[in-house]
């Protein structure tokens, strides 16, 4: 039986689908790294799913993203596909970033998405100078290309974030700096580390406006992260967006979270975004309990077909250590092997 | 007859270097640490844990993120008298406060014409091999071994952690105190009591005849096992480790390779402008008429270290590649008259 929806009902319904997704990838990449699958550092988007659904559903294909290293569902959403930003987390030549990178290092420049970094604020100088060519590239109107930066709370302490940002209020550049809030840089209390714990505030020194909006509503996400981009992209004005999250679990797979009180573990499950969005659906008969049931179980199957095309790629070769050492042929470039002599005369 | 001074225990790096921290803290309350996540978090890689318990947090300092402001603090607190000794989570990181180290924990003293030391220790991890990928993976040590007014120490066993440590957090000198990753759990036995190592002096750990290998930090570790093995096929190796990089004891080296004749490099670092170049340009002016054959070095392959495991691998020196080398080395008679 097909019930009729509307269409703000058959959007929600697949947000909820994309926000399962996120969930059950990063379930599957932890067990992958329980069974040594992937190794490395490996930080989930697990209790962010709202945010990150409703940030890349504003965000338009011709838009430029760039994030930190908690990047696997901003990869999901930007459309990469699911089997290679897998392959990337198994260091296979078949990932995203030839398995160079792993999970913390995913890129796609045909999908705009020009990376995720490991190192706390290193997104942030150069989303603002991808802001800056898009000034030299065409006028300012709603058709117009705008840069997403997103970050963590901790990374607004950093001196890059507020370099960035009078750059960008100086230059009056393009671009929405995103702040994921979940309220923790690893051990670290928003409230500890931050002298302005109100984060959206920050933007003020730079007379950047700021807008905190729900975290784990992936609606009011959406409608935030439109209307900042909107500013952005007619008025090339830099924007600063909080969302207020949590973090399910420890902040990379192999931190047990000690450091949290149950109380605190207890309040960022009660606002777990994905159940609270499936139990909507169903109590506002959007969804029936089987219809949700038949989502889930999709997006398992394509989960466990990524996990399969990851496992079936090919592991880069030895010989291949020294591809991409330069954009540019140059003359003498070494490539000595450990050991291997580096003067040889003809 | 066994006196107190004798006896030893057997310890993790890690442990060591708590050890250390928890001795200093205790002998002088100038001495505080700063960083990231090393009081509530117990430190990324537990090296503080417990301290916070015991000193409290205004012994124990979490900082925000902020490494060019948490290194320079302690600078400034340092020319006022406390003795911070700072953890930055990884080496890698220290690129964010490289201006601090270099512009000014390494000049204060010098260029205003000895007023004022900075008395204090930055510690850090270096080192590859965990796939962390190209960005968190460096062996960036000569960066600070390059620079006057820094002193620069590299560790490779639980007792010269702790040693060194010691001997770092009562020098006058800002002291980069260089970690690495893969050592934390490797045990050795660590003598009682407080007895700061001489910050400037390498050490013979292993004695050889026919050839050298110097080395540092991790790469100790695999040349003294390399030498051990190779000494049971009746190869005689000696093994020197630098222990400081920066001063570097150039006649414990220089004496060494008089005496072998052949000498290795064994370095986690990148080849090109290495630790190894330095060493090699020693000889040259130390040892060049005792040579049997040009020195060798052994270091990690010139690229971004890529995250991938096969191709890790094979970019960083292992114990094979350094078997090799000294296998061609002793077949090569190139100097030999
Ligand atoms: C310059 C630098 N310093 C420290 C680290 C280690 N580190 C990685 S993530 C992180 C916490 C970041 O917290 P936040 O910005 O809140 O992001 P979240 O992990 O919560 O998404 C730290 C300290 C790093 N990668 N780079
Ligand atoms: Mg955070």
């Amino acid at each position: 039986m097909k019930q009729s929806r509307t269409a703000e009902a058959d959007q929600l319904v697949e947000f909820y689908r994309r926000m399962v997704l996120i969930r059950k990838f990063e379930l599957s990449a932890d067990q992958m790294y329980k069974r040594a699958k992937v190794g490395g550092y490996c930080h989930l988007n697990l209790g962010e799913e709202a945010s990150v659904v409703g940030l890349m559903d504003a965000l338009r294909p011709t838009d430029y993203l760039f994030t930190n290293y908690r990047d696997h569902g901003y990869a999901l959403m930007r459309g990469m596909d699911t089997g290679k930003v897998m392959a990337e987390l198994f260091g296979k030549s078949t990932g995203v970033s030839k398995g160079r990178g792993g999970s913390m290092h995913l890129f796609d420049t045909e999908k705009r998405m020009l990376g995720g970094y490991g190192i706390v604020g290193g997104q942030i100088p150069p989303a603002t100078g991808a802001a800056l060519a898009l000034t030299y590239r065409g006028a300012p109107g709603p058709d117009a290309e705008a840069v997403m930066c997103q970050m963590g709370d901790g990374t607004t302490n950093i001196g890059a974030f507020h370099e960035s940002l009078n750059l960008a209020a100086v230059w009056s550049l393009p671009i929405v700096y995103v702040v994921i809030n979940n309220r923790l840089g690893m051990g670290t209390t928003v409230e500890m580390a931050a002298g302005e714990p109100e984060l959206y505030k920050r933007g003020a020194s730079y007379r950047i406006p700021g807008v905190r909006a729900d975290g784990g509503d992936v609606l009011a996400v959406r409608q935030a992260a439109t209307e900042a981009l909107d500013q952005a992209r007619t008025e090339r004005r830099p924007a600063l967006l909080e969302l207020m999250s949590y973090r399910l679990r420890g902040h990379s797979v192999v931190d047990p979270a000690r450091y949290r009180s149950a109380a605190d573990v207890e309040t960022a499950q009660k606002a777990d975004p994905v159940p609270a969005l499936r139990a909507q659906l169903i109590a506002d008969g959007t969804l029936t309990e089987k219809q949700a049931a038949a989502i889930e179980t999709k997006v398992d199957g394509e989960v466990a077909a990524a996990v399969a095309f990851a496992d079936a790629g090919p592991d880069p070769t030895p010989d291949q250590l020294f591809d991409y050492a330069y954009a540019t042929p140059v003359p003498n470039a070494p490539t000595a092997l450990p050991g291997e002599r580096m003067v040889v005369l003809p | 007859m066994s006196t107190e001074a004798d006896k030893t225990t057997l310890v993790t790096y890690r442990q060591a270097l708590n050890d250390a921290l928890r001795s200093e803290m205790s002998r002088d309350d100038k001495v505080i640490l700063v960083g990231e996540e090393i009081g509530i978090f117990e430190g990324s890689y537990k090296i503080t844990a417990g301290l916070l318990t015991e000193f409290g947090p205004e012994r124990v300092r979490d900082t925000p993120i902020a490494e060019e402001g948490f290194v320079g603090a302690a600078i400034g607190a340092a020319m006022l008298g406390m003795r911070p000794v700072v953890e930055i989570m990884t080496l890698n990181f220290s690129l964010i406060a490289i201006d601090q180290i270099v512009n000014h924990a390494a000049k204060i003293y010098g260029m205003f014409g000895g007023q004022q030391s900075v008395p204090m220790v930055i510690r850090m991890p270096g080192g590859g091999g965990q796939q962390l990928a190209a960005t968190h993976s460096q062996n960036l040590e000569v960066w600070y071994a390059h620079v006057p007014g820094l002193k620069v120490v590299a560790p490779s066993t639980p007792a010269d952690a702790k040693a060194l440590l010691l001997a770092a957090i009562r020098d006058d000198d800002p002291v980069i105190f260089l970690e690495n990753l893969a050592l934390y759990n490797t045990k050795g036995e660590v003598p009682a009591g407080d007895v700061p190592a001489e910050i400037g002096r390498a050490a013979v750990v292993k004695e050889g005849t026919d050839l050298t290998v110097i080395a540092y930090s991790r790469a100790t570790t695999i040349a003294v096992e390399v030498a051990r093995q190779m000494a049971e096929e009746g190869i005689s190796v000696e093994v020197v480790d630098l222990r400081s990089l920066r001063p570097l004891d150039r006649p414990t080296i220089c004496a060494s390779v008089r005496k072998t004749g052949r000498a290795v490099v064994l370095e986690d670092d990148w080849l090109s402008y290495g630790i190894g170049a330095e060493i090699s340009a020693t000889l040259m002016e130390g040892a060049f008429d005792y040579l049997d054959a040009p020195v060798r070095r052994v270091a990690a392959a010139e690229v971004p270290l890529p995250y991938a495991k096969p191709l890790e691998r094979r970019a960083l020196p292992d114990a094979g590649d350094l078997r090799r080398v000294i296998l061609e080395l002793l077949d090569d008679t190139s100097f030999e008259s």
